[in-house]
């Protein structure tokens, strides 16, 4: 039995850009019990539904978080949209279809690079990164944005993906598989990386299930659950099996999101053989009344939208649950009893997004 | 001194932004943006720091995090608000939790508008930012020869 | 196709609210979320499941006073400490008995109560 200290983390750390505290307990170099607080960046914007119609909210609810920023928008679109019984159109679902999974892809670069920045494979971060931009680049030249691009409304999306652009977007999504290719393997097969992240924070099948956790980071543990299969837009009409592993550490989350990523870029390229012609939107009146949940996969996890009005232009209610705050109970769970070496490890494997989960 | 301005390193700290700012500034020191040209290095390390850049709003939690860590940095030192939320608040304005804009809490000398704010103006807002930091320098020198004579 | 229309919601009394609960936990399903809501001066709590395999999601709805004590749920399901804190935080729902309390200082935010309209504080 050693000496118990208590050492903080954050909520300013190298390896996060974002403020997270944490109080690790710890018995010489073990963490034995952990005190999450959160708070840093809650801003509290559920409450904005006062002082904003359920048409602005949208873009309100686009800024719950930059990664996730389209899927947030898409999901409290959909909320509004089954409240109100509106069906919008075929070639508008595959669209926010595509960005929704271009939106995965730039994320789950994202997290790669950060987890290689986080064990100090600087290099393989700025590779993983680069490939982001070809992304990046695809959704700038579709949307006019690149992180936070706007595209949603009730009702409908607010631009075109031309047949050029469609073109376009094939090209350069070969392009980046191939690029995933070559980093994938320094990720996968590369021993010192496979040291860090082999055996590390092992959270067992009933463990994940028990704490909720969800995502990428619950089907690493054997859960196979992905919101996509639920079949909401058009995914429905689209061929995809969800990527579960049975290991449950943080090599098996580091492999389903490199295989996510393959995924995706299938799923795109079957949504533009498929896609429609026809409208964008459809035109929306009238209030919201009635109340609604609804689950979209993001990239994290499921995230869940709850909508509730009472026939007026404001809603009564927008709840967002991010998957962050899901998957919150099973990190502090996962954090007991690993190497204090580990903990920058552990915390990014559940790709944490602090402002997404305390909005 | 002399070396000391030409390469300023910089602190990022995460206000209470929603994310977006925050990986742009990531992505302007990959490769693509590459700020690391004008010798900026990204350091967690406030007492190594010389250019403070900020994104997201103020709120009652982060705001002592904030000042301690401009205190902590070593004078001179330039502080750059990133994105219309450190800006003014922003979006968030209205909500119950934000105070508003970085310059509640600290002096900030160069404002970065836009959301998310694009790598460019980020670059723009760091170059002016690299500008003022020598000019203190210089100055801060100056003081400093002076209280020695 | 629009799978969102099964989702059901159920009322329940308060009273037979950790009996539900613990039924649910017995079946294998999963905490999905956890809110509350403010409606003409009650609240509104919805207490969500998803049983993983077949995608089925029902919502526990509890409508009760403002000062009615509601049983914590952390003993039968511990993920829920989180919610349970945001609702007592932000609404002010008084939730008994959570595993880890953090006495309204989840946020941290200065406003007390700030989801609930002014008169009623």
């Amino acid at each position: 039995m050693g000496k118990k200290s208590i050492v903080p983390f954050g909520p300013q750390h190298p390896v996060l850009p974002e403020p997270i505290h944490l109080d690790l307990v710890l018995e010489d170099e073990i963490v034995t019990n952990v005190i999450p607080s959160i708070g840093f960046i809650h801003r509290g914007l559920e409450s904005l539904t006062e002082k904003k119609d359920y048409f602005e909210m949208v873009y309100v609810a686009e800024r719950t978080c930059g990664i996730c920023s389209f899927g947030h928008g898409m999901g409290y679109c959909e909320a509004v949209e089954e409240v109100m019984d509106v069906e919008i159109p075929d070639r508008a679902k595959y669209l926010r279809t595509i960005w929704m999974e271009l939106s995965r892809l730039h994320s789950h670069l994202l997290w790669l690079g950060l987890l290689a920045d986080g064990f100090g494979f600087e290099s393989l971060f700025y590779q993983s990164w680069r490939i982001r931009e070809r992304i990046l680049d695809l959704i700038e030249l579709t949307t006019g944005g690149r992180v936070i691009f706007s595209v949603n409304k009730v009702g409908g999306v607010l631009k075109d993906i031309t047949p050029d652009m469609l073109k376009h977007i094939l090209t350069e999504l070969d392009q980046v598989e191939a690029d995933v290719r070559v980093i994938e393997h320094t990720f996968l097969f590369d021993y010192s990386v496979q040291s860090r992240l082999k055996g590390v924070g092992v959270l067992s099948r009933k463990q994940v299930h028990m704490l909720g956790a969800v995502g990428p980071f619950a089907r690493a543990s054997g859960i196979n659950i992905d919101m996509r299969s639920l079949g909401y837009e058009a995914y429905g009409d689209l061929d995809f099996e969800p990527i579960v592993s049975s290991d449950g550490d943080s090599y098996a989350r580091c492999e389903v999101r490199i295989h996510e990523i393959y995924q995706s870029i299938d799923i795109i390229r079957q949504a533009i053989s498929k896609i429609p012609e026809g409208e964008l939107s459809v035109s929306v009146k009238g209030n919201v009344k009635g109340e609604h949940f609804v689950r979209i996969e993001q990239p994290r996890g499921e995230a869940i939208y709850y909508v509730k009005g009472t026939g007026k232009l404001y809603l009564d209610r927008l709840r967002i649950r991010t998957p962050t705050f899901a998957n919150l109970p099973a990190l502090v769970e996962m954090l007991k009893g690993c190497n204090y070496a580990d903990v920058p490890i552990l915390i990014l494997t559940i790709d944490p997004c602090i402002s997404c989960t305390e909005r | 001194m002399a070396k000391v301005k030409r390469s300023p390193w910089v602190l990022h700290y995460d206000g209470s932004s929603c994310n977006g700012c925050d990986i742009e500034v990531l992505a302007c020191l990959t490769p693509v943006y590459d700020a690391e040209r004008f010798g900026i290095i990204n350091t967690g390390d406030p007492l190594q720091a010389d250019i403070f850049l900020i994104t997201g709003g103020i709120n009652s939690q982060n705001q002592p995090v904030v000042k301690q860590l401009y205190e902590q940095m070593s004078n001179p030192k330039v502080v750059v608000a990133v994105g219309t939320c450190a800006c003014t608040g922003g979006i968030f304005k209205e909500c119950y939790n934000i105070k508003g804009g970085v310059d509640t809490t600290i002096p900030v000398d160069i404002y970065v508008p836009g959301c998310a704010a694009r790598p460019q103006s980020i670059i723009d807002g760091l170059v002016q930012a690299i500008n003022l930091f020598e000019k203190r320098c210089d100055d801060y020198a100056y003081q400093l020869n002076a209280e020695g004579q | 196709m629009r799978p969102n229309r099964e989702y059901k919601i159920e009322e329940i009394d308060l009273g037979d609210l950790l009996l539900n609960v613990l039924d649910r936990k017995n079946r294998g399903e999963r905490i999905s979320q956890i809110c509350a809501a403010y409606v003409d001066g009650k609240y509104e709590l919805s207490y969500s499941f998803i049983q993983d395999g077949l995608h089925r999601f029902t919502t526990l709805r509890v409508i009760c006073d403002l000062d009615t004590e509601v049983p914590s749920i952390t003993e039968i399901y511990p993920m829920a400490v989180f919610y349970e804190n945001e609702m007592k935080e932000l609404y002010g729902v008084n939730v008994k008995y959570i595993s880890l309390d953090y006495n309204n200082k989840l946020y941290r935010i200065e406003k007390e109560t700030p989801f609930l309209p002014k008169e009623k504080k």
